[in-house]
């Protein structure tokens, strides 16, 4: 190990060792994922820049506070199967998160290295050891007594599928309902496979299916099944992790013409019915030379970059500048790089359509930047007279999502925030006793980390609730 | 779960098919429809639930061959199994207490729209009256199975070769002009048809219902691909509909956003057409 510094190749402890990714040129003709990896020489060389700091304030950034100097050390040792399990003790899904969390925002962001040269790449880090284990090990599980009780999971997207983990490790039967048919949510029908093959998602899901986790797809929380079906089928709690899956539109003048798609449709026809393959997959999608997408978050970034490798020239439309996107810096590096153009300070007025009902342009008006509030942030607001018309074949809107109301539909008494978002107590347990939440359809669209804690923390109150309800019938 | 239990020819291209889901059949009603998926490259189709038996666990759907997944759905026997098969989706039709009165229209592909909704006001002891149409005597079917709930059945086909010549809303006019009136109106087919149902029904001012078929993708509100204007509003058929008031739907708004894939959906089918031997 020594040799590795000062050795025959030197380190430059300042600097990432560099990652290897498919080129721009290459990679926007195809779906295949861009970012290839480290090696596991890389890998080692990479851990090397950690300092081990004892009071580690990388972790604090990490919302399930991943052992990060102690999987890192693990790393350096080529133990990587050992390292792999040490995440593992606090998140479920590293494959996952190595990919798409925001680190720059979290750990990486606190990393001690980062104060003079750049942080360590912990996330490629987590999703090298992921990645290794994937290809060179068996996952093993050994199952603990069943305890007898049963929880049911609503919505098999991050939030669900921590939860259910957390939970069949403590002895519970669990079951995932979920709408689809496919397993995942967002990881699955959001993000495109070039960001997420969808292998490491399926991987993932057939680990909690050792686990002995039940799924059962084509299920529909109020419409195909409510509450009451719950209680009959003897199942002792409920998670509702249904997400946010509520498309918003603009509602301006025109939305309801042609080639106008929600980033929700447009990434659904790709990444869960495979449209990029028609007809070899039926369900078709339509794009033509120019695309504009509206919007500046990760949901837009991916929009575009999907619509570009199917050809487009694509153009980003944002109200700020891209200093205050809140995509992921790497995805919007990517983006650049693949050919994408940003229009920053521009703000979605009107569609124009044309005879036969298709979109032709946007009109959109200029924006001007405020200086920035107590808060920091800086508002826009439109310049007058400064509309102008923006042509293109088809537009994509991305500007956010909401919670899903058929949950409320499903159990009318449930109490709501004012956005839609379902309200819940510290424990996350709603107004219905037994009855649980959490992930974006309590947060409003977050992150993947954000809600696998929040799975992790309802099964941890979902143990103690009925803890407490054995011993109250004793 | 999913398996094709009974299957029959109704008509050229028309099939009916009964498939066992105990799930969707317990919670069904009028009005909703599921949407299933035929093959592992396979897209999802909405088709509407013709009728359900809640105790044998059976949905009938009965669809017209127009496509690759409808030919591909239609290829299959009983004792084959869909592999994807949700619902039920949609609102529920709800018909008020007080209403005596029905007329209901099926144009083309209407009947199963309005078949489980004519058979729950029938035994409820509602007075209905059914006009049912096709192009020609061929495309006329389920002519006896709703003779069994209704007082009146008014056939009309567009070549005159059964029943009345011409089409449904010539009848519905009739009907009206010679002063029968009715407490409700439901309307299903064609979005032409429906647009010239309304424009009679609106001067005559009696409530019309009508029930949108838009294109959809998931069929939960998760998309807004089935997006159609009501009123001033914004709506998505699969949660919001797909039965909407009729005097509020943009009609040619809706026309407009169904052809958008008419170019694609024929490559798709005709490939499939060559595949399968058909060929052109
Ligand atoms: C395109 C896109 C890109 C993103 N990129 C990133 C990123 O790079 N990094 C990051 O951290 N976050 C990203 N996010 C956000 C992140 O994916 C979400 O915050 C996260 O997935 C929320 O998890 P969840 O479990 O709460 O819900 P979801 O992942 O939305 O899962 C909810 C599941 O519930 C199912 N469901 C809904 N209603 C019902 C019902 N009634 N009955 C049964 N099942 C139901 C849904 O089908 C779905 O499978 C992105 C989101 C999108 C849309
Ligand atoms: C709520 C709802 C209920 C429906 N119920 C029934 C039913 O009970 N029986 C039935 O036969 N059909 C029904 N339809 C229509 C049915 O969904 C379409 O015929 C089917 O999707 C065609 O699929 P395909 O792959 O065979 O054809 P495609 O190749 O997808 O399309 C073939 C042709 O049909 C047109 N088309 C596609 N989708 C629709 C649509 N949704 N509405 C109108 N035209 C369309 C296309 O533009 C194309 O010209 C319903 C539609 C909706 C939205
Ligand atoms: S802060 Fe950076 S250098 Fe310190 S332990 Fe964490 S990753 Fe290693
Ligand atoms: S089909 Fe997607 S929202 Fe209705």
């Amino acid at each position: 190990m020594q040799n590795w510094i000062g050795g025959v190749e030197k380190l430059d402890v300042l600097k990432r060792v560099p990652i290897k990714e498919q080129e721009p040129i290459e990679r926007i003709h195809n779906f295949d994922e861009v970012c290839l990896g480290y090696t596991p020489d890389e890998a080692a060389r990479e851990a090397q820049r950690c300092l081990e700091c004892k009071n580690a304030p990388c972790v604090k950034g990490c919302p399930v506070e991943v052992k990060i100097p102690e999987f890192i050390r693990l790393i350096k040792e080529k133990k990587f199967k050992e390292s792999y399990l040490k995440i593992l003790e606090t998140n479920l899904l590293p494959a996952i998160c190595g990919r798409v969390c925001p680190q720059e925002t979290q750990c990486e962001q606190n990393c001690v290295r980062g104060i003079k040269g750049e942080p360590i790449a912990i996330g490629k880090l987590e999703r090298f050891v992921a990645d290794w284990f994937r290809q060179n090990c068996e996952f093993e599980f050994s199952k603990p007594q069943p305890n007898g009780r049963k929880v049911a999971i609503i919505g098999s997207g991050p939030a669900g599928l921590s939860c259910a983990s957390s939970l069949a490790k403590m002895g519970y039967e669990v079951t995932i309902f979920e709408a689809f048919h496919k397993l995942g949510g967002v990881l699955y029908y959001g993000i495109p496979e070039f960001r997420l093959p969808k292998e490491v998602v399926e991987w993932e899901i057939e680990n909690l299916k050792k686990m002995g986790v039940e799924f059962r797809t084509n299920m529909i929380f109020g419409k195909t099944f409510d509450l009451e079906d719950l209680k009959q089928e003897g199942f002792d709690a409920v998670f509702i992790s249904s997400g946010a899956g509520l498309p918003n539109f603009l509602n301006i003048e025109g939305e309801l013409l042609n080639g106008i798609y929600s980033a929700n449709e447009f990434l659904t026809r790709i990444n869960l019915m495979k449209a990029y393959k028609f007809p070899e997959y039926d369900t078709p999608i339509k794009l033509g030379k120019k695309v504009g997408v509206i919007g500046g978050g990760n949901v837009a970034m991916d929009a575009a970059r999907v619509a570009r490798r199917l050809g487009s020239d694509v153009y980003i439309l944002y109200r700020r500048t891209e200093a205050e996107m809140p995509a992921r810096k790497e995805e919007i590096m990517h983006a650049k790089e693949e050919g994408i153009k940003i229009v920053e300070l521009v703000s979605p007025v009107r569609f124009i359509g044309d005879e036969s009902g298709h979109v032709r342009a946007l009109e959109l008006v200029k924006m001007k930047l405020s200086d920035p509030d107590s808060s920091g942030r800086r508002s826009v607001k439109p310049v007058d007279g400064s509309n102008f018309v923006f042509e293109a074949d088809n537009f994509i809107v991305a500007i956010g999502q909401s919670p899903n109301p058929l949950v409320k539909k499903a159990i009318p008494d449930l109490e709501l925030n004012p956005n839609g978002s379902i309200k819940v107590d510290e424990n996350l347990m709603t107004n219905i006793e037994g009855v649980f939440a959490g992930g974006d359809i309590v947060t409003g669209a977050a992150t993947v980390i954000l809600a696998m804690g929040m799975g992790k923390k309802a099964a941890e109150s979902i143990d103690r609730y009925l803890n407490a309800k054995k011993h109250e019938n004793l | 779960m999913n398996e094709i239990v009974i299957k029959q020819n109704l008509a050229p291209n028309v099939w009916l098919m009964g498939i066992y889901s105990p799930q969707v059949a317990k919670k069904a009603k009028p009005g909703q429809f599921v949407i299933l998926r035929v093959t592992e490259n396979g897209e999802r189709i909405p088709l509407t639930i013709a009728d359900f038996d809640n105790e044998k666990g059976i949905v009938y759907i009965i669809f017209q061959v127009v496509g690759k997944t409808t030919s591909l759905l239609s290829q299959l026997n009983p004792g084959d199994r869909i592999i994807d098969f949700v619902g039920p989706l949609g609102m529920p039709y709800e018909h008020s207490p007080e209403d005596k009165d029905y007329l209901f229209i099926a144009g083309g592909l209407g009947i199963p729209a309005i078949f489980s909704k004519v058979k729950m006001l029938h035994s409820e002891g509602k007075n209905i009256d059914i006009i049912i149409g096709g192009r020609s005597k061929e495309n006329i079917f389920f002519e006896d199975e709703l003779k069994k709930y209704c007082n009146n059945l008014y056939i009309s086909t567009n070549d005159g070769s059964y029943g009345k010549k011409g089409f449904v809303t010539d009848i519905l006019k009739e009907l009206l002009e010679s002063g029968r009136r009715y407490d409700e109106i439901f309307a299903v087919g064609p979005v032409p048809m429906m647009k010239a149902v309304v424009d009679i029904t609106k001067r005559f001012s009696i409530k019309t219902l009508v029930s949108l078929n838009p294109i959809m993708v998931d069929g939960t509100g998760m998309c807004g691909g089935c997006r159609v204007k009501i009123g001033n509003e914004v709506k998505f058929a699969c949660v919001d509909g797909p039965i909407f008031n009729g005097f509020e739907v943009d009609f040619d708004g809706l026309m407009k956003r169904n052809s958008y894939y008419q170019d694609v959906e024929n490559i798709s089918y005709k490939e499939h057409k060559c595949k399968i031997g058909l060929g052109e």
